[in-house]
């Protein structure tokens, strides 16, 4: 049984490196394609959003105390306050709407 | 300022947010059976949260190889497109061996943080920037796997909100500043609320974020094409 979790571990971090490193090594020159240069001057917000929005509302297992961890969030970073301190102050609005409820 | 020292401190929100996640990993990997040094071992060669945690569900339940290869390569494909989009942000100096080797540490976060520089990523910045996020999730997996109740669970809630916090702090300034951008995380948005809200297909959300980002960052693309000077 040791040597399936051992193999079932190796077939994780296999696959999750090569979607990775692999991509990341092949693309070593600068793309030149104008169309594919906007895509990827794009991804990372698209990425970014796909990833909060909804996940965000289900990620502290109440909807109401995750709606004002995001409040809060997103009016911080529209102050442009840094990540450390959007991440920390939303943590906390968080705690304390749980607190509250 | 240094550049690994740089990277070094903004990795240090990615590490905070990354204790207590992999601390509920570490929870769920012993709960599933596996012993607390498996459960790092996954950590420590894997690095991602969607992937692991249904990682450990499918040894869990006895699947096949296949069944792992499978789901670790849909979840997680979505890595690849942000290494392409990372492979044309670092600078000149960062080589194939660099790129083989710190490949390994695109997260979501860090590809986050990474991505929203300024400047072209070196090497050095990259390898600080992986650093202390890479031992938050091993440390934060052990001290999960060791201990099922060592933070209340109000603090690990609220600690779970933290990197989309910090999604937010990236996305948000740039939609301020260019339309374009804010008409790209919008169709992004939408699309990822259909996709998780309609009752029809079982789409799992890595590979919604796949469906999503192409689909937004082609529409960008299309309509914003992004001027030369720009991207240099």
């Amino acid at each position: 049984m040791k040597g399936n979790y051992l193999i079932y571990i190796a077939v994780m971090a296999l696959t999750t490196y090569a979607v990775r490193a692999l991509p990341f090594t092949a693309f070593a020159g600068k793309i030149k394609n104008r169309f594919f240069k906007s895509f990827l001057y794009y991804v990372p917000y698209a990425v970014l959003t796909a990833m909060t929005l909804p996940a965000i509302l289900y990620s502290t297992g109440n909807i109401i105390s995750a709606a004002v961890g995001l409040a809060i969030a997103v009016v911080l970073s529209i102050m442009e306050k840094d990540l450390m301190t959007v991440a920390l102050f939303s943590c906390i609005g968080v705690y304390l709407a749980e607190w509250l409820i | 300022m240094n550049g690994f020292v740089k990277g070094l401190r903004d990795g240090i929100p990615i590490a905070l947010g990354y204790l207590a996640v992999s601390f509920s990993f570490g929870i769920l990997g012993v709960k599933y059976g596996l012993s607390v040094g498996e459960t790092v071992i996954i950590s420590m060669t894997n690095l991602t949260s969607a992937g692991q945690f249904a990682g450990v569900g499918i040894i869990a339940a006895g699947g096949s190889y296949i069944e792992m290869f499978i789901s670790q390569l849909v979840i997680n494909l979505r890595y690849s497109l942000m290494s392409i989009s990372l492979s044309q942000k670092v600078d000149k100096d960062f080589g194939t061996p660099a790129r083989l080797a710190l490949g390994f540490a695109v997260t979501d976060e860090i590809f986050a943080v990474a991505s929203g520089q300024k400047e072209e990523v070196s090497k050095k910045y990259f390898l600080g920037l992986a650093t202390l996020p890479y031992f938050g999730w091993a440390v934060g997996t052990l001290l999960g796997g060791l201990s099922h109740n060592l933070l209340p669970q109000r603090i690990c809630t609220a600690l779970g909100v933290a990197l989309y916090g910090m999604f937010v702090a990236i996305v948000v300034p740039a939609v301020k500043k260019a339309r374009s951008v804010a008409v790209v995380a919008a169709v992004a948005a939408v699309l990822s609320c259909l996709l998780y809200w309609q009752p029809w297909l079982d789409i799992s959300s890595g590979f919604s974020v796949i469906i999503c980002a192409v689909a937004a960052s082609a529409v960008g693309a299309a309509v914003f094409p992004v001027a030369e000077e720009e991207r240099s």
